[in-house]
Parts: C-alpha cells; structure tokens; sequence
C-alpha cells in the first residue's frame, strides 16, 4: 500500500492542475511545493491565457486574482532611436468571457492551488523534494524531501517542478542540457497611481496592456515586455544566456537602456522599482522537449519544456495548466486501470499531441530559433523602422520616394541580403502555417 | 514671467526621469528567507583556471565576484534560484546546485 495513489510535485500552474484532476478523479493527491505558499518562486513576463480553465474550474474568471484584462496587444518593434507598434484593441477581450490577464503569480498560483484543495488534494509547502523513489523492477514509486521521515510513495508522480527540473533529469528524460535553448528572463515591478496608469496606456477599470518588444536588448538576442497591473507596471527583458554571458552588459544594465528608450521612458516616468526578479524560460520548443513520460512518472509545465516563445506568441502558463490538466487525468486513468508503467501513461502523450500542447508547438518548431536569430534581432528592427521612418518623413521640395526605393536602399543599409529576406520571409510563412 | 522661465519651461529634453538604482537597492527589493546552509558552491580552485567567467556578467542577482588572485568570490544568500550559473559554466564541477530547503530562499510577492 503506497502513502497517497498521486504526488505531484510544484504547485505552479500545472503542478495545481494536474492536482485538480487527479482529485476530480477520486484520486488520493498530495501536492508538494517547496516554496512558503504556491507561487512563491514563481516569475513570468506576463499574461495568462486562462481558456483552458473552463473544464476545470468553469466559473474560474470571477473568483481568479486577476490584475487586468489585456484589452490592446502590442507588438513593437525598436530601433535606437525609433519605434514602430503593431497595436489592436478590443474592449471585448474585458468583458465575460474574456481573453488574456496579467496577475501577480503569487496571487494566481496561490489560487489556483487552493483549488486543489478544495478538490480533495493534500497541499504540503515548505518541503522541496531531493529526489526520486523505485521500486524492485526500477519503477519510480515515490519521492525523497528535505523533511526529516519524509519519504512518501504513490503510484505515479507527476514532475511539476519548473524549468530546471531536477526530477525529469533524474529520470533520465533530457539529453545533455544545453545553455543555447534557455533564456533569462529580468523584471522590475514598478509602481504607479492607477491613474497615471489609465491615462498613460489609454485603458480604464481593470482593461489592461501587453506590449512585447523585438530589438532594445542592447545587442543581447532576446526580447522586451512592458504589461500593465492595476497600479503596477511590470518591464523586463528574456535574453538568450550564451548571447548575454559572452558580453559585458549585466541584465540589470540591459533592463535600464530599455526603459531609457525614447518609446519606453514616458510610460515609466516617475515610476518607483518595488520588486526585483530573475527565472530562466525554456525557449527552444519542440526541440528540447525531453520524454514525459516513464515508468511511474510523468513530466508537465515547463520541467517538460513546454512554453511557447514563438515572436508573435508568448505563451506558458496555459500550456503548464493544460498539460498538468492531462497528466492529472491520464494518471487517474492510469491507476483506475491498474497500469501505471509507462505503456499505461501513454494517454499523457496521446493527449498533448491531440491538443494544443503539442500541436501548436509542432506547427511552430522553427519559429522560436527563426526570431532569436541574429538577423531577426539585429538587423530586422532597424531595417522595418528604417522603412517606416521614411515612409512617413516628408522631405520637401524632395518628392517622395517609392517604396520599391525605400526597400531597396534600407535592405542594402541594414546589411540584408535579399536572398535571406526571402528566405526567413518563407521560413516565417511556412513556420507560422 | 521672465524670459528665462519662459526658456527653462521651453527645454522639454529630460535625461533619466527616475533614480537609478544601486544592485544593493535593487536586491533589497526582493525578499529572501536565508538559510545557514549554502544551496549553492563554488569551487574556487575550478574558477582560478576558467577565463570566460560567464557567471560574473549572466547571473542576476551579482552573486559571482572576480578576487584580486583570480578566484571567484561567491554568496549564496540573495540568490533568485534561476539556474543561469550553472547553464553557462564551462568548468565541470565548478558549481554545485541545489534548491534551498523547504520554505527558504528567494519569496516573490508581486511577480
């Protein structure tokens, strides 16, 4: 007889939704969490997609701890002294039954662990697990923590445990770690009257703003991110680590220049830093995915590589709750099935491969590594706002030049072969499907 | 008014419109429940042979430091967890990394 039939270890999002599930399921769950409360070491560069939420917790949009409902998504592209911004906006998105929110992830991880809760499962924090349990056969059937007596056994466990899970390389899921597939990501919480907020983001009530930024990482590939709280405004940057330790600047360094940006400067102004934070975010996509599933163990959330940074699309607390959502469930099934060898848990796999999980990864493989390319991030911010630039300068007497001109020359200035414009046009067009 | 407030209201060019802060500062602002055990070691005899030191510039919260002698100088107490340090060390066995004991270490609030 095990301890409890499920451990799920890290009650981030998909740590608590695999809890949910499992205890939906009529499953002894115990939720272990190495921080003081759930969300404790918990950091992102800021929105949650909460859709999938709605066969967990249907009513999950009036009790959630929201921040703001992103209601105008900004794309922005930066030059050094330029920027151009992509931005649309539906006030709809704040309205029932809602898009995209920011929230502290204290706040919201915290929540949504009580959930589990509520649904039966055991939360236990302040315990961080050491290590991994087998049986005879080598099965995995239990876990080691820092408490003292603190071994516990169950049937499955479900790794949760955040981007450097130790628990998946234990098990043996990745191959060699390589610093090439992660970023850094560095945040400021600023904070400012909610209506000095309102004004300066053009927004009312609890609507919010989301702009993530190509170009004014100071050389460094990676990106930016500005997003508004209710009288906070979050700006940070990801920055790709073999790019950021092979140069002098430091993140906190890179972070400054940004908000010194002409574009950036008059939405901070005045703005008092409150919170300091650093996570690193698995970037690479499908191509550094390890296997998620062994005998006894299955691996969710970002311990199993699952975010999704592909230009366009940020994405990663909805993919840690739907792919926690599903270990959950397949565990149960697992259990009431009384196979949870790694041949019983292939309902995981099946699963994330005929969701969205691993079906928008598959479509976007090549995007993640196309936008953090030395093209995309060196030369095509200049070269778009070079265009633009010029577009809309009027030079007279000078006529104005056509635009077949204005793409000639600013492709020639940017240093851009046309023959590898077409080519990262295709790879955009065929990665993007 | 006079012509000089006139011409002091007319210059709009403003440098940095908020105090740059110290990384003491900065760092003040997160909170950390320090334990007496370091979850994190240095090998400083690995470090005195390493010159890339990409710990020294990528780690976030500044807690490698080059020693006059060539070593690294290393604090384990402000650490945010990330993993960054031992991703870009080249040197095999230079970093030991753990997670902090339960309920210890780094504790975000409005992240």
């Amino acid at each position: 007889m095990t301890d409890t039939d499920i451990i799920v270890v890290g009650a981030g999002p998909a740590g608590s939704c695999a809890a949910i599930a499992a205890a939906k399921a009529g499953k002894r769950v115990v939720l272990i969490e190495r921080g003081p409360f759930p969300g404790s070491k918990n950091m992102y560069g800021g929105v949650i997609y909460p859709r999938i939420l709605d066969e967990l917790i249907p009513d999950w949009f009036e009790h959630a701890p929201i921040q703001r409902w992103i209601v105008r998504r900004s794309t922005m592209l930066l030059s050094d002294t330029g920027a151009l911004n992509i931005d649309y906006r539906s006030n709809a998105w704040g309205q029932a039954p809602y898009n995209g929110a920011t929230a502290y992830r204290p706040d919201f991880d915290n929540w949504l662990a009580q959930q589990a809760v509520a649904a039966g499962a055991e939360l236990i924090c302040s315990t961080t697990v050491t290590g991994l349990l087998r049986d005879a056969q080598g099965r995995i059937n239990g876990i080691t923590t820092d408490r003292p007596d603190g071994d516990l056994t169950a049937s499955v466990v479900i790794a949760c445990d955040g981007v450097n899970s130790f628990i998946a390389k234990e098990a043996g899921l990745y191959k060699a770690v390589d610093a090439s597939n992660y970023t850094l990501g560095v945040k400021e919480t600023l904070s400012l009257p909610k209506s000095v907020i309102d004004e300066r983001f053009g927004v009312r009530d609890n609507q919010g703003v989301d702009i993530e930024i190509l170009g004014g990482t100071s050389g460094v590939n990676g990106g930016g991110f500005i997003y508004t709280n209710l009288d906070t405004i979050a700006v940070g940057v990801v920055l790709k680590l073999p790019k950021l330790s092979a140069q002098k600047k430091r993140p906190e360094e890179i972070i400054a220049e940004l908000k010194r940006h002409p574009a950036i400067a008059p939405l901070i102004e005045g703005a008092e830093v409150i919170e300091y934070s650093a996570h690193l975010i698995p970037e690479a996509g499908l191509d550094m995915m390890p296997k998620m599933v062994a005998d006894g163990l299955l691996v969710a959330g970002d311990a199993a590589a699952l975010c999704l940074a592909a230009g366009i699309w940020l994405e990663g607390v909805n993919f840690a709750m739907a792919s926690g959502m599903y270990a959950g469930q397949s565990a149960a099934q697992a259990m009431t099935a009384g196979n949870t060898t790694a041949a019983g848990l292939q309902t995981y796999t099946k699963k994330l491969n005929e969701t969205f999980v691993l079906k928008d990864h598959k479509k976007l493989r090549k995007i993640p590594h196309l936008v953090l390319s030395d093209r995309v991030q060196h030369k095509y911010p200049g070269f778009v706002t070079g265009i633009v630039e010029r577009m809309f300068r009027v030079e007279n007497p000078h006529p104005k030049p056509g635009v077949r001109r204005i793409l000639r020359e600013e492709r020639k200035k940017a240093g851009i072969s046309l023959m590898d414009l077409v080519r990262d046009a295709l790879t955009g067009l065929k990665g993007f499907g | 008014m006079s012509l000089e407030s006139l011409r002091a209201a007319n210059n709009i060019e403003r440098d940095t419109t908020w105090a740059e802060l110290s990384f003491q500062e900065r760092i003040d602002t997160a909170e950390f429940r320090i334990h007496e055990r370091a979850h994190i070691t240095v090998n400083g005899d690995s470090c005195r042979g390493c010159t890339t030191r990409e710990c020294v510039v990528a780690c976030p919260a500044n807690l490698f430091v080059p020693t006059s002698d060539g070593g690294i100088l290393f604090n384990y107490e402000n650490c945010f967890e990330c993993g960054t340090c031992y991703m870009v060390c080249n040197e095999a066995g230079a970093i030991t990394w753990t997670y902090p004991e339960g309920g210890y270490g780094i504790v975000f609030h409005r992240t």
